[in-house]
């Protein structure tokens, strides 16, 4: 089922490319949701001949976590928030889609140099989620709305994920679980922080939150 | 090769459907607002009233602008030429011809820019202007689907790369191709000015592109135009419905009936496209070119990873 995972870790791809074009914020939450469903997707792709119970579990944990908890949490948020469209970001939209192809070229290259030739994994997993990693925190640096960042957070542990899973295979049940709670707990947070800046200063551009004072 | 005889049937298929392909567009677009739309060979009968008018020429302009129809006419059917369809080898073909192929739709592009610009029209300047500025985004996009394909392929003309994509090629690397797809059907919508892009049927000349530096044509150049607009955008579907549907069965009418069926099918999700989206704001269309062309540079890294 090697195809498969390889699949999913290429439309992995094409989610951080959109990811790294648009501007709009719904779109942004169901591209994240479904970033994390394809990372969840993965990992049972890349097991699927010797499925055991950890990771029928682990899989459909990450696909609803991520897919459609995470999701609704956020659009929740961006409901409330009464926002559309990221404003004017660090890094115009045309030169992150430029930057995010170096990234992904650098991402190639380091890649090939990790010793990590003899595991059977998908060829593509290990560069994209390399890249994907990079994407993620790219979002957290370039973009300007809080929301935007949360994205950038979560495109990052999607990478973070799918990088483990493809170079450790399993890892123990109680890490993964921990991780994950780390991340809901993460969202959740960051929702409500969000929900109280735009409610505050009708606004949720973080870069104006460093001239407050007391 | 039994399929040599058959290579002057891509120019014949070519030179008589393209209208008909753009009658495809327009009746899809027309069922989805729920019109009932003019009929599927409006094209033809256009390009026959045209070519009875006489061409009215305005005084300040001068043999370039009675040569941009013909050059952009002639530069196209030379491109039809090299163009491989349903299997059937181009009319000419040789290694490298896929630089030829780009040149000549460069060549064309050029021929309705000096003319527009001949006109002294600001209007038409405008227009020229970003013909330039999107074609100069869009070609890079083609070349990199160029590359990809001949490195998928390992050959280096349009009618070799075209008979290599077949089934095996799709079960061995397809995410590389449904990528070099979509950026090619970018580069489709971008080169015919379609809706992404720009709006065909705009009657604005603030935010036309390819309508507006046709303006000052009339008659039979205006035919000659209308007809080299059709048969680019024959060229270039046939050029993806050689990567998307590749049928190679060794029966010559079977792959022409699917090819033909697939050109019928870009027609109409052309016409979707127009349909449910709106045309971009200029400032935005860059984008849209990039983000092509990053799909191809991804599917050559996805390849160079293999």
């Amino acid at each position: 089922m090697n195809e498969v995972a390889d699949l999913m870790v290429v439309l992995m791809a094409m989610t951080n490319l959109i990811l790294l074009g648009t501007a709009r914020l719904t779109l942004g939450v169901r591209l994240v949701g479904a970033q994390g469903a394809l990372a969840g997707a993965y990992m049972f792709a890349a097991n699927a001949e010797h499925p055991t119970v950890h990771v029928l579990a682990l899989s459909a944990l990450i696909i609803v976590a991520k897919g459609l908890v995470f999701p609704k949490v956020l659009l929740r948020t961006l409901e409330k928030a009464e926002a559309r469209h990221e404003m004017e970001p660090y890094v115009p939209y045309s030169a992150s889609i430029l930057l995010g192809m170096v990234m992904l070229a650098s991402s190639v290259w380091v890649s090939s140099r990790l010793p990590i030739a003899g595991l059977t994994i998908p060829p593509s997993a290990v560069p994209i989620s390399i890249w994907t990693m990079f994407t993620g925190l790219f979002l957290v640096v370039a973009r300007r709305a809080a929301l935007t960042q949360v994205f950038g957070y979560l495109v990052l542990e999607n990478g973070i994920y799918v990088f483990g899973a493809a170079i450790a295979g399993e890892m123990p049940f109680l890490v993964e679980m921990g991780a994950l709670l780390d991340v809901f707990v993460a969202v959740f947070v960051m929702g409500v922080a969000v929900f109280h800046i735009s409610r505050e200063f009708e606004h949720m551009d973080t870069d104006r939150l460093s001239v407050l004072r007391d | 090769m039994t399929m040599y005889e058959y290579s002057c049937l891509p120019v014949v298929f070519g030179l008589t459907l393209a209208p008909f392909f753009l009658g495809i567009i327009n009746r899809t677009k027309a069922k989805v607002a729920g019109r009932q739309g003019q009929p599927l060979l409006q094209a033809y009968f256009d390009l026959w009233k045209l070519l009875h008018k006489g061409a009215v020429y305005s005084r300040t302009t001068t043999g370039i602008f009675i040569l941009g129809p013909v050059v952009g006419l002639a530069a196209i059917v030379a491109v039809l030429g090299l163009t491989p369809f349903a299997g059937c080898p181009p009319l000419f073909s040789f290694i490298g011809d896929l630089i030829l192929f780009a040149g000549l739709l460069g060549v064309m592009r050029f021929a309705t820019m000096i003319a527009a610009l001949d006109t002294g029209s600001s209007f038409e300047g405008m227009g020229a202007s970003r013909e330039a500025w999107f074609s100069s985004l869009a070609e890079p996009v083609l070349w990199l689907s160029f590359a990809v394909l001949a490195r998928l392929t390992g050959q280096f003309s349009l009618g070799a790369i075209q008979s290599e994509i077949g089934s095996a090629l799709w079960a061995a690397s397809a995410p590389e191709l449904a990528l070099t797809a979509l950026s090619l059907f970018a580069v489709f919508l971008a080169e015919n000015a379609r809706i992404p892009v720009d709006d065909p049927n705009t009657h604005l000349e603030l935010t036309m592109i390819h309508e507006v530096m046709v303006l000052d044509h009339s008659g039979p150049d205006f035919a000659f135009i209308q007809y080299a607009a059709a048969l680019k955008h024959w060229v270039l579907a046939s050029l993806l419905a050689g990567v998307i549907a590749p049928v190679h069965t060794g029966h010559a009418w079977i792959d022409i009936t699917a090819a033909l069926l697939t050109m019928a099918g870009i027609a109409v999700a052309t016409g979707l496209v127009e349909s449910v989206m709106a045309r971009l704001r200029l400032t935005r269309v860059p984008q849209l070119l990039v983000g092509a062309g990053a799909l191809g540079v991804m599917a050559f890294i996805v390849d160079i990873m293999r």
